[in-house]
């Protein structure tokens, strides 16, 4: 994968650079040394690496104000990172690069349960959100598995989901408002403690940037009450295509659980073996869950198993305690590592029509055999996000490459089917040269003259989102 | 003009040589009155993709919000953010399209526990100011592939680009519904008992509080949850009085009067909407000196009827939120801006982007001015 070459000019200030920067922000703020700056060298695309020119850890949106006028007078490259778990390379550097790490920004501004919402600083993790109101009965909807780790700054840069938002919508459907720190310090507050823009949706579209418009120091969060209880329910099936017809009865028979999630074989094994989590042995597994009452949730189960005996189930089991829920979530949220314990894998997050599931399924079934890596499916069913997960030995010369080929193979078939290259993981620099196979050039432009505007020198998060040769002329700009 | 195809209408954009008026339907008018050729969507008119099974809908900018809510409902299935018909407050005739309800973001009461028009529009294609087509989103649920220029585009009012293509994640439609109602509830009491009713695990779909006083409280899904729901709220409501209970159609229609702010249909005065915090509403609305008042998403979205000329910004000072001038005569509306000064910052992008889609600056100029 191809990054732009560093800018000599800017390797040669960086003595002068940190200097300012130190001069801006208390001595801990500033990292330099090759042996610290080691640590922010990748994300959770570990397979590209690059340490940058230096970190800068600020403490309050007035720091990275500072911080970020400086970067634009030095005309310095910023890459904003909430906790460097994209798996898309969101948050990779480049050598001339200023890394902006948000980490410290992590404590709780207001809580408001009359009118729903919490205001927090953007490095607090996703996690954290809902620890902090829900003793009080509230949560914060989104819920990327990467929950515990990952920052608010990061969720709102890629617009993350996780594994109930087919009731309870992604990041964006939750978001109210943030202050935004600008490229050249200006700091401008978006959206706030009410439900609609008084102009244009400039939130929406900062929402999902990937850090490429600005900073995200502070938002505004809606906050939900807690369900009274949620039952999940297990259900195994003969063949990919059952689960998937499956999937579309429930729904249209006007139920709405709050997940479905789906495993095929391999994956199932593996997060069996890892998390003891009672599944069945079967090709395809669904973890339905819904919420209410005790008697709410008897009574979508109850219709729920009623559609699923309609085909013929191999196994069909309510979680009867809260232990039996929580080892049936662990399982399938632990999925990602269950599979990094037997192998390398690449991780993708195409989505696709729900319709078009079992075509999808067969034809990754087919290229796995010409490609010869082993494919694991995992993937939220009700809204059609895939992940695929190919394994392949990092070890063995080629491997990497067949496999990033097989997975572009795989993304240029969920586009293919009406779908999408990525659903909750962003773009980032992993699916930047595919995105020609889902938008024209006049689709890109038009997303790229919002950066235009926003980032007029196109500092802030370099060579992320557009491919490199649509982008050059901008950057060198 | 009302172009055939999105082909034609890229083309009548690139020829054009002066202001265009954009319209869908002409129902949901706001702002100045739009100077130029009038550039009319309803030919774009199709459902060109529906699948109950997928949740998703995909229609021709132009097709009428009727048609497409007639579809819907023949599969059990509905719009989750109940756009408001803007007809009988504003006067307007003639039937929305599905492009108007997502240029203006028309969202109704449901806002408050489905989101807004933005939140449940998955995909746009249109046409911007120099005639270039663009697509962004899609006809999935989940994609994050690229900026959202899918939420920029709804609320734009035609500023930024013409609809000729939009994609929604459908809901299904909820097997009964009710609605509880307290009487005499002052607006501090109201606004209370709304944010206790939001805050309760009960998926409270509607909390407004109309014009005579009446608070409603709506419950919508299966049969045995909205008993159960309506049971429970009634004992969580009781701090505030004994409510009383309306069922399914009667329960519906109440909404749909709310959705459409039918108290003030027929009265003279000027209508703005105030969008603030809920529980800062009743401070605000004695300063407000309307003639008549309601307040829907639990307090979080004021409409007010005030007396003619009135500017509700000036009277109120700056304030937690902003307010729409929606309804006023011509000469009015060229004196009071209809959409909220934005602080400068704000305004430099927001004219920045505007240059940028619509270079000529031809497209509903100066309609969000």
């Amino acid at each position: 994968m191809q990054m732009p070459v560093p800018d000599a000019r800017l390797l040669d200030r960086k003595s002068a650079i940190v200097a300012r920067l130190r001069a801006a922000l208390p001595a801990d703020a500033v990292i330099d040394a090759p042996t610290e700056t080691r640590a922010y060298e990748c994300d959770g695309l570990t397979a590209y690496r690059c340490p940058p020119l230096a970190v800068v850890l600020p403490r309050s949106t007035a720091e990275v104000s500072a911080v970020l006028a400086i970067c634009h007078d030095e005309r310095v490259p910023v890459v904003p990172r909430g906790s460097g778990t994209s798996l898309a390379g969101g948050a990779l550097p480049t050598a001339d690069s200023v890394i902006l790490g948000v980490a410290r920004l992590n404590a709780v501004i207001e809580t408001n349960y009359a009118d729903r919402y919490i205001r927090v600083q953007s490095g607090r993790t996703n996690l954290s959100v809902t620890g902090a109101v829900e003793a009080d009965g509230f949560f914060y909807a989104p819920d990327p598995s990467s929950q515990l780790a990952c920052a608010i700054a990061g969720n709102i840069a890629m617009n993350s989901g996780g594994a109930h938002c087919l009731k309870y919508g992604v990041t964006t459907n939750n978001l109210l408002g943030v202050t935004l720190v600008q490229m050249d310090g200006t700091v401008v507050e978006l959206g706030g403690p009410w439900m609609d823009p008084g102009g244009l949706d400039l939130l929406g579209v900062v929402c999902g940037s990937e850090g490429q418009l600005g900073v995200v120091t502070e938002a505004t969060l809606r906050i939900l009450p807690k369900p009274e209880g949620a039952r999940p329910v297990l259900m195994g099936f003969a063949s990919n295509e059952v689960a998937g017809a499956c999937v579309s009865d429930i729904i249209k028979a006007g139920i709405l659980p709050v997940a479905i999630e789906f495993m095929d074989r391999p994956c199932i094994r593996a997060c069996e073996d890892f998390a003891h989590a009672g599944y069945p042995d079967c090709e395809a597994l669904l973890i339905v869950e819904v919420e209410g009452s005790e008697a709410e949730i008897d009574d979508q189960l109850g219709r729920i198993m009623e559609i699923a005996r309609r085909h013929d189930p191999v196994e069909l089991r309510e979680s009867r305690s809260e232990e039996e829920s929580r080892r049936i979530w662990l399982g399938r949220k632990s999925a990602f590592g269950a599979m990094g314990q037997i192998n390398d894998y690449m991780c993708l997050d195409g989505t696709i029509p729900v319709s078009a599931l079992p075509l999808v399924l067969r034809r990754i079934g087919e290229m796995s055999r010409e490609f010869g890596l082993d494919v694991a499916n995992v993937f939220h069913a009700g809204d059609g996000n895939m992940h695929p997960l190919i394994l392949f030995d990092a070890s063995k010369p080629g491997d990497l490459e067949r496999c990033e080929d097989f997975g572009a193979a795989i993304l240029r078939l969920c586009v293919e089917v009406g779908g999408c290259l990525t659903g909750e993981h962003g773009v980032g620099v992993e699916k930047r040269d595919l995105m020609s196979v889902q938008f024209s050039t006049a689709d890109m432009e038009a997303q790229m003259r919002v950066k235009d505007v926003f980032d007029p020198s196109w500092l802030m998060n370099p060579a992320k989102v557009f491919p490199l040769e649509l982008t050059a002329g901008r950057r060198a700009g | 003009m009302r172009p055939q195809s999105e082909t034609e209408l890229a083309e009548l954009i690139r020829s054009a040589n002066g202001p265009l008026a954009i319209r869908g339907g002409g129902t949901r008018m706001i702002g100045r009155a739009a100077s130029g050729e009038r550039l009319e969507t309803v030919e774009l008119s199709s459902i060109r993709l529906y699948e109950p099974g997928a949740l998703t809908l995909v229609a021709g900018a132009g097709t009428p919000l009727a048609e497409i809510e007639a579809v819907l409902a023949a599969e059990g299935q509905r719009l989750p953010f109940e756009p408001p018909d803007m007809r009988g407050l504003l006067g307007s005739e003639g039937q929305s399209t599905i492009g108007g309800v997502v240029a203006a973001n028309a969202s109704g009461p449901r806002r408050v526990q489905a989101g807004a028009c933005r939140d449940s529009l998955i995909g746009v294609r249109f046409v911007d100011g120099s005639g270039t087509i663009v697509k962004n989103g899609g006809r999935v649920m989940k994609n994050v592939t690229g900026y959202d220029l899918v939420k920029l585009v709804a609320g734009s009012y035609g500023t930024l680009g013409v609809l000729s293509e939009v994609s929604f994640k459908v809901l299904p439609a909820p097997e009964a519904e009710a609605t509880l109602l307290l009487s005499d509830l002052d607006p501090v009491r109201a606004v209370e008992a709304m944010s206790a009713a939001l805050g309760s695990p009960f998926e409270v779909t509607g909390a407004a509080r109309q014009v005579d006083g009446t608070t409603a409280f709506r419950v919508e899904g299966l049969d045995l949850s909205v008993r159960y729901r309506v049971g429970r709220l009634t004992e969580l409501l009781g701090r505030w009085g004994d409510p009383q209970v309306e069922l399914g159609t009667a329960s519906a229609g109440r909404w749909a009067e709310i959705r459409d702010v039918k108290a003030f249909h027929g009265r003279e005065g000027d209508v703005w909407r105030l969008s603030v915090a809920p529980s800062t509403a009743p401070g605000l609305l004695d300063r407000l000196d309307a003639e008549a008042l309601q307040l829907d998403w639990g307090g979080g979205l004021i409409w007010a009827l005030v007396s003619e000329g009135t500017d509700l910004r000036a009277r109120l000072g700056p304030i937690a939120g902003h307010a729409t001038l929606v309804r006023a005569s011509e000469p009015i509306r060229a004196m009071i801006p209809a959409f909220p000064p934005e602080a400068p910052p704000i305004a430099a992008l927001t004219r920045g982007l505007r240059a940028r889609f619509d270079p000529r600056g031809i497209l509903n100029p100066g309609l969000m001015d």
